[in-house]
């Protein structure tokens, strides 16, 4: 099958004087795929993540994202993708529209485009009488989706998701996924960590790491196979419960 | 008596031009070794509901007592008889593990040595790190030492807001492993999640959602009171399949719901192998429909749905919490 790959990561690597956070990772993710990175806490899932989105700068080993260096083309890697946190993704002291200006202007679209997209989000989102209100009077489900249509806003090539549906309740969970797989069908690849299980089954594929190394990455279908479990949760508890380290 | 018990407790917070109802008009009560749980999403008002009874928030109206002491004019006797882990790390950071521990039992007028059996199986996990700083331990480690905190001084109430929230699903499991032991020492623990699977570890639970009780009972009775058949669909094709259940005029509610979806329908007569003709017609292979039992994840759900829309949940920030005492 010949698939375009949009994350490439050779033994990647992160240390911390004598500790290695991420330990030669090396893995691939395709376009338009849904990528759940899942680990124990202190694996070291953000200290990975963080070189990915060329924020951090890796100890040794190689990656590219969306085609560009992580050493040498962290602006055009920045560009060229969405990340959307749970402890973070809005300014709740600005309106709905100049939250959305914002971060337009930030990703360097024109004024054109921004208003563009502005009503086409709204309309979609169907906050038409919420527009100019505060972000922080949402109500916390409208907040995420919200949230996660600003991050692919510039309709970029990979969106980074860390833990977004903490905290959210469990129809507002799963209309999240709705946007999460018509992001992915609209060829957006997505890379997304989460401590839900039931969440792990709706990736494409998942990774799991344990220790700073990823232990094991196949489709959710082929894992459960291949450990002879019944859940994506039996299998992660069976690679993460001999961790040695915390967080 | 009661170990903990609420009667129409309402909180509102101000919030701008208009207020947050947080706690609307609630009701409950606590046996005595109990482990009670508060399910619900953020927003649910589970926080309100420990500062009041941990004497930290006022509520507007109603009254609220812990071992029958008056939550405003008893808080003194409360305070000393109960443990409280907040859901934001509240201890101090630049203090090392051991002194934290040392300093919560001396407020207590206790030692670590007194109670130490209590949280000798907590603690022991602790102490290879006991001269590190407390800001400089992981999440897990600062959970566990926060229990130890909570527990130093033997309370007879343990309040535990969010213990689990953001750790990962092995310290999730170990960390109620824990509190089965604590439980079997006679402690009532009133704890709260957002994690609905965590609820089937408790003896009764309350289904929470904005400020409100959608239901109370023990878990094995709410999943009773589904009511509905309640059917495990799985295919090849899972986005399809989801997007073809939902078209299907039959369908009630079609959820994802991790390897299968689960699906109710209008009419619990209708005869089921009709949908799987109309799958297989469709090219889903590998086809299964199965008659599940719920989980309280379901329940919970269907209780949102019969309740409201589910999209008008206003969470308070959690800064807003701590800012209006």
């Amino acid at each position: 099958m010949n698939k375009e790959i949009v994350i490439k990561t050779d033994k990647l690597t992160k240390k911390f004087g004598d500790f290695i956070a991420a330990n030669e990772i090396t893995f691939e993710v395709f376009k338009g795929e849904i990528f759940g990175f899942l680990g124990a806490n202190g694996a070291g899932k953000t200290t990975a993540m963080k070189m990915l989105i060329g924020i951090s700068k890796p100890s040794y080993g190689n990656a590219q994202i969306g085609g560009f260096d992580v050493y040498k083309q962290t602006e055009q890697i920045k560009k060229n993708i969405g990340y959307m946190s749970q402890k973070f993704s809005l300014y709740e002291d600005l309106t709905l529209k100049e939250n959305i200006r914002l971060f337009g202007g930030i990703y360097g679209l024109s004024d054109k485009q921004i208003e563009t997209k502005s009503y086409d989000l709204i309309k979609k989102l169907n906050l038409i009488e919420e527009a100019d209100k505060l972000v922080v009077s949402l109500p916390l489900g409208w907040k995420q989706k919200l949230a996660f249509s600003i991050a692919i806003l510039h309709d970029p090539k990979i969106v980074f998701l860390d833990e977004p549906t903490g905290g959210v309740d469990p129809i507002t969970r799963r209309q999240f996924w709705d946007m999460i797989y018509e992001a992915a069908h609209n060829g957006i690849t997505v890379f997304v960590t989460t401590h839900y299980m039931d969440e792990a089954e709706y990736c494409d594929r998942v990774s799991i790491m344990v220790d700073g190394v990823i232990k094991a990455l196949d489709s959710p279908k082929n894992m459960k196979e291949q450990y002879n479990a019944k859940s994506m949760d039996e299998v992660f508890l069976m690679l993460a419960r001999g961790a040695q380290r915390g967080e | 008596m009661k170990a903990v018990e609420l009667e129409n407790i309402v909180k509102t917070y101000p919030a701008k031009k208009t207020t947050v109802m947080a706690v609307d008009n609630i009701s409950f009560s606590v046996d005595e070794g109990e482990l009670f749980g508060l399910i619900g999403p953020d927003g649910a008002g589970k926080t309100s509901i420990f500062r009041i009874l941990t004497t930290l928030l006022l509520a507007d109206k109603g009254d609220a007592f812990v071992l029958g002491y008056d939550v405003v004019k008893n808080f003194k006797e409360i305070r000393d008889i109960i443990g409280y882990m907040p859901g934001r790390f509240s201890l101090y950071q630049d203090l090392t593990v051991e002194e934290n521990l040392d300093f919560f039992a001396t407020i207590f007028n206790t030692t670590i040595q007194e109670n130490y059996d209590l949280v000798a199986d907590i603690y022991r996990q602790l102490e290879p790190f006991k001269t590190r700083r407390a800001g400089k331990l992981s999440g897990g480690m600062k959970q566990k030492l926060a229990l130890s905190c909570a527990l130093i001084h033997k309370p007879k109430v343990l309040f535990l807001d969010e213990p689990t929230t953001g750790v990962d699903p092995v310290s999730r499991k170990e960390f109620w492993e824990m509190l089965k032991r604590l439980k079997a020492q006679g402690i009532t623990i009133l704890v709260s999640t957002p994690y609905m699977d965590e609820a089937k570890l408790c003896d009764r639970i309350a289904l929470m959602q904005s400020g409100k009780i959608l239901q109370i009972d023990t878990p094995q009775n709410i999943v009773n009171e589904f009511g509905k058949n309640l059917y495990a669909v799985h295919s090849e094709n899972m986005f399809q399949l989801l997007v073809e259940l939902r078209e299907y005029p039959q369908t009630e509610s079609c959820f994802a719901f991790g390897e299968n979806h689960h699906l109710t329908l209008k009419d619990e007569a209708f005869d089921i192998s009709e949908l799987e003709k109309h799958l297989t017609t469709r090219g889903h292979s590998n086809l299964t429909i199965k008659k599940i039992e719920p989980e309280i994840e379901d329940c919970f759900m269907q209780l949102m749905k019969a309740h409201q829309n589910p999209s008008h949940i206003v969470a308070m920030p959690k800064e807003g919490l701590y800012e209006y005492n």
